[in-house]
């Protein structure tokens, strides 16, 4: 039985005095990618935003490698091995590629510096534009800095928000080989609304509707069902 | 001529004075998202503290380390203690650092009195050089090498070193510097106390450069400060030095020619700026 990395157990967030999920239960096992599912505000963003202690749920559980992170401060959680890529990139803007990458990187020594060659192996565009200024790359440079970024220390869970959102295909189909690549070695949750994109990658899914899950299963079942597809994702 | 390099060297200086004070209102406000109206109170204690250590102790290098870490004690006590509980909102750390400005200005009344206090520099920085017809007052040279040290010093630290990085990181985007598994909120604390202790840095060299200080001249710098922190971009350390330079010269010239029209002048300036460039002269928002 494969081990659970992470588990989300009935988890209650609020923004202000908005109630965004509801009750928000999965698991997550080590080395697959789970992809949540779901319409524009259905509470995916929150979700990865909870788990980060961003949105700090009102109640419920978290748990990393049967370790609480619930109330933990943001950066305890991502010291524990989690990275995290949002919606919005979080790339700074007026630091250079390589300052992007180097405020990541937990320690410079050798072992480090060797990872950060490997990522960028895999990103070779970001090496071509190391001493750019962040905010003059284009979207789906930035979105590479974003994710080579979260990926630069030996994290063992990425959260990778809608890595297609806003760029053209042929670069969507870049972002997928790099995460397909980083599969091998690591777990993902991935929030995508680009079912392509996600029923490759994808082992598993969540789909959140309204604040909660509304279903889940493999990606194989979901590729096969038409009839849940139109009716949570809106595609025929 | 000789008249209008005297006077450049007098706005420059003064120009040194509020950037100290400017510098760490910046990064404070860059960084935390704290409007910080205390901040002119730690420039205050710095010119008490350091006209008094002085008085005490004859060394002025001395009262200049003691002033500074009387900043960083006040800068730290005031994070820990006031900031902290009013992270994220606004009205209440306009009101309670403004509450804690009346205080630290009270207090300086009542441990030194409510007259103005004199103060002299050392010998070794009174005087003049003279070249040509334009003379040079030593004191002036001396707080424009500091400034120009503290400039240099800082921006070291920002662009050379790792927790520099993080700071600029910081004042870009707080959220995701915490996600990389940064504790934000001790950064926070150390550009605080770094802060406090340049305005206090600041405020020790006034008294010697006006000949006397008060306590409500903290409140009265701190509105300079303000005017160049808004000119110069909120969060931006250049762009404080480069605003700073700015209100000094504006200060200096128009104190000069139209002695009245100096403050509304500087206002001008920021509404100018603020017109055409909302965002200040250097913007560092990622």
């Amino acid at each position: 039985m494969m081990k659970t990395l992470l588990k989300v157990d009935s988890i209650e967030t609020y923004i202000g005095h908005y109630h965004i999920l509801h009750d928000i239960s999965f698991e997550v096992h080590q080395s697959e990618v789970v992809v949540l599912l779901g319409r524009n505000g259905a509470g995916k963003t929150t979700t990865l935003r909870s788990i980060m202690g961003l949105n700090p749920p009102s109640s419920g559980a978290i748990t990393f490698k049967d370790q609480n992170i619930h109330g933990l401060p943001t950066y305890k959680i991502a010291n524990l091995g989690i990275g995290y890529v949002p919606e919005d990139q979080g790339i700074f803007n007026y630091l250079t590629v390589e300052e992007n990458m180097r405020v990541a990187m937990k320690k410079q020594d050798a072992a480090h510096e060797e990872r950060l060659e490997w990522v960028l192996g895999l990103f070779p565009d970001l090496k071509k534009f190391w001493k750019k200024e962040g905010g003059h790359l284009s979207g789906g440079q930035k979105q590479m800095l974003s994710i080579a970024r979260a990926y630069v220390n030996e994290n063992e869970l990425l959260l990778i928000d809608e890595p297609s959102k806003g760029l053209a295909p042929i670069i969507v189909e870049k972002v997928m080989e790099s995460i397909l690549e980083m599969k091998k070695t690591t777990t993902i949750v991935l929030v995508e609304q680009n079912f392509m994109m996600a029923s490759r990658i994808g082992d598993r899914f969540y789909i959140i509707d309204d604040g909660k899950i509304a279903f889940s299963g493999s990606m194989k079942q979901l590729n096969e069902d038409d009839q849940l597809k139109k009716k949570y994702l809106g595609i025929a | 001529m000789e008249q209008i390099i005297n006077l450049l060297i007098n706005g420059i200086s003064t120009g040194m004075l509020i950037f100290l004070l400017a510098a760490g209102l910046t990064l404070i406000f860059g960084l935390m998202d704290v409007l910080n109206f205390a901040h002119g109170g730690f420039f205050a204690w710095g010119a008490y503290c350091g006209v008094w250590f002085y008085s005490v102790t004859g060394s002025f290098m001395l009262s200049i380390v003691f002033a500074m870490a009387v900043g960083l004690i006040l800068g730290a006590f005031t994070e820990k203690v006031i900031i902290k509980p009013v992270y994220g909102n606004h009205i209440m750390q306009i009101l309670i650092t403004l509450g804690l400005m009346l205080v630290l200005t009270e207090m300086l009344k009542v441990f030194w009195g409510p007259n103005q206090l004199s103060s002299t520099a050392p010998e070794y920085l009174s005087g003049s050089w003279q070249i040509g017809n334009v003379i040079i007052i030593k004191y002036r040279a001396f707080i424009i090498f500091v400034g120009l040290l503290v400039f240099g010093i800082v921006q070291f630290i920002l662009k050379k070193t790792r927790i520099g990085l993080i700071v600029r990181a910081g004042v870009m985007n707080k959220e995701m510097v915490q996600a990389l598994g940064i504790n934000i909120k001790r950064v926070f604390m150390y550009v605080f106390m770094v802060g406090s202790a340049m305005a206090a840095l600041g405020g020790a060299m006034l008294g010697p450069y006006t000949g006397s200080i008060y306590a409500e001249m903290g409140l009265e710098f701190a509105i300079l400060a303000f005017i160049v922190v808004v000119i110069g971009g909120m969060g931006s350390f250049t762009g404080s030095l480069f605003a700073a330079l700015l209100v000094g010269l504006n200060q200096s010239f128009l104190a000069y020619y139209f002695s009245e029209l100096s403050l509304a002048a500087n206002m001008l300036l920021m509404l100018v700026v603020l017109i055409f460039r909302p965002q200040g002269l250097f913007s560092v928002r990622g």
